[in-house]
C-alpha cells in the first residue's frame, strides 16, 4: 500500500511540477509557446486525473500535504536543472514541507469512510444503476 | 486601499479553493476507488460517474471562481504576496473544512502537517 502510495504522489508531484515549471518557461521563450502550452495543458490534465484518482481513495488532509511534494520538487529542478539560487529561507521551507509529508504520510490514508453511508444519502442512486456501492468499494481500500 | 482589495481577493480565492477542493473530495468518495471501478465497469464508466456527479462539477466551478480571482488578486498585489499567502491559507482552510464537511479525523499528526506545509509554502513561494 505503501508503495502504490508513494509511487502515485511522486508522479503526481512530478506532474505537477512539470507543469509549472511550462508556466516559467511559457512567458521566457516566446518562441515555442505553442508547444509548451500545449504540453502544459496535457500535464495539467494528468495532474488533475492523478489528484482525482487519489482523492478516490485517499482523504483530503493526506492528498493536499502530498501534492505539495511538487513545489519542493520544483525548487530542486530550479537549483539542479535550472541552476537558480535556492536561498537559505527556502531550504527551510523545502525542509519544513517534507517534514509535514512525512508526518501525514506515517498515519491512515482514509479516516472518514465509516461515516459516509450517513453522510451522503445522494449515494442510494448508484446502488441501482448496478454500479458498485460505496461499501463494496471502500471495503478494498487500503488503510 | 489597494491593500485591502488584495487580502479581500486573497480571502476569495482561499475561500473558493477549500470549497473547490471539499467538493472535488466528495465527489470522488462518492465515486469509489477509481481502481476499483475501472476493473469492474471499465474505464468509460469511470469517466461518466465522475463528470456526472454533481459535486464534482460545482467543484470545478469553484476552482474556476478561485483562478480568476487569482488573476484579479495579481493584478491588484504582488505576487510574492497573494501567492503564498493564499496558498497556505487554503491549507489551513482545507484542514478545518475537511474535518467540519467530510468528516476526516484530522488528528494531531494532521494539523501538524498542514501547519508545517504552510509554512513550507509561504517560504519557498515567498
Amino acid at each position: 500500500m505503501f508503495a502504490a502510495a508513494g509511487d502515485s504522489m511522486l508522479s503526481h508531484g512530478m506532474k505537477q511540477t512539470g507543469n509549472i515549471s511550462l508556466h516559467h518557461l511559457q512567458g521566457v521563450i516566446l518562441a515555442v509557446l505553442n508547444p509548451w502550452v500545449a504540453v502544459g495543458i496535457v500535464l495539467l490534465l494528468a495532474f488533475f486525473a492523478s489528484y482525482m484518482n487519489a482523492l478516490s481513495w485517499a482523504d483530503l488532509t493526506y492528498v493536499l500535504p502530498a501534492t505539495s511534494l511538487g513545489y519542493v520538487l520544483l525548487a530542486l529542478v530550479a537549483k539542479f536543472a535550472l541552476h537558480e539560487q535556492v536561498s537559505p529561507l527556502r531550504w527551510v521551507g523545502i525542509a519544513l514541507i517534507s517534514g509535514g509529508v512525512g508526518f501525514v504520510a506515517g498515519g491512515p490514508a482514509l479516516t472518514s469512510h465509516e461515516h459516509q453511508h450517513s453522510e451522503f444519502p445522494p449515494f442510494a442512486k448508484d446502488a441501482k444503476d448496478g454500479a458498485p456501492t460505496e461499501e463494496a468499494v471502500s471495503s478494498g481500500v487500503p488503510r | 486601499m489597494k491593500a485591502a482589495y488584495t487580502w479581500s481577493a486573497i480571502l476569495v480565492i482561499v475561500f473558493a479553493s477549500v470549497v473547490g477542493d471539499i467538493l472535488l473530495a466528495r465527489a470522488m468518495k462518492q465515486v469509489g476507488d477509481v481502481h476499483e471501478v475501472w476493473r469492474r465497469s471499465g474505464l468509460w464508466s469511470v469517466v461518466v460517474r465522475v463528470v456526472g456527479n454533481g459535486n464534482f462539477f460545482l467543484g470545478v466551478m469553484a476552482m474556476a471562481v478561485a483562478f480568476f480571482s487569482l488573476l484579479f488578486a495579481l493584478s491588484w498585489g504582488d505576487v510574492s504576496l497573494v501567492a503564498p499567502a493564499a496558498a497556505s491559507l487554503t491549507f489551513i482552510g482545507n484542514a478545518f473544512a475537511a474535518k467540519i464537511f467530510l468528516h476526516e479525523k484530522v488528528d494531531r499528526r494532521r494539523w501538524i502537517a498542514a501547519l508545517l506545509v504552510a509554512g513550507g509554502v509561504a517560504l519557498l513561494a515567498g
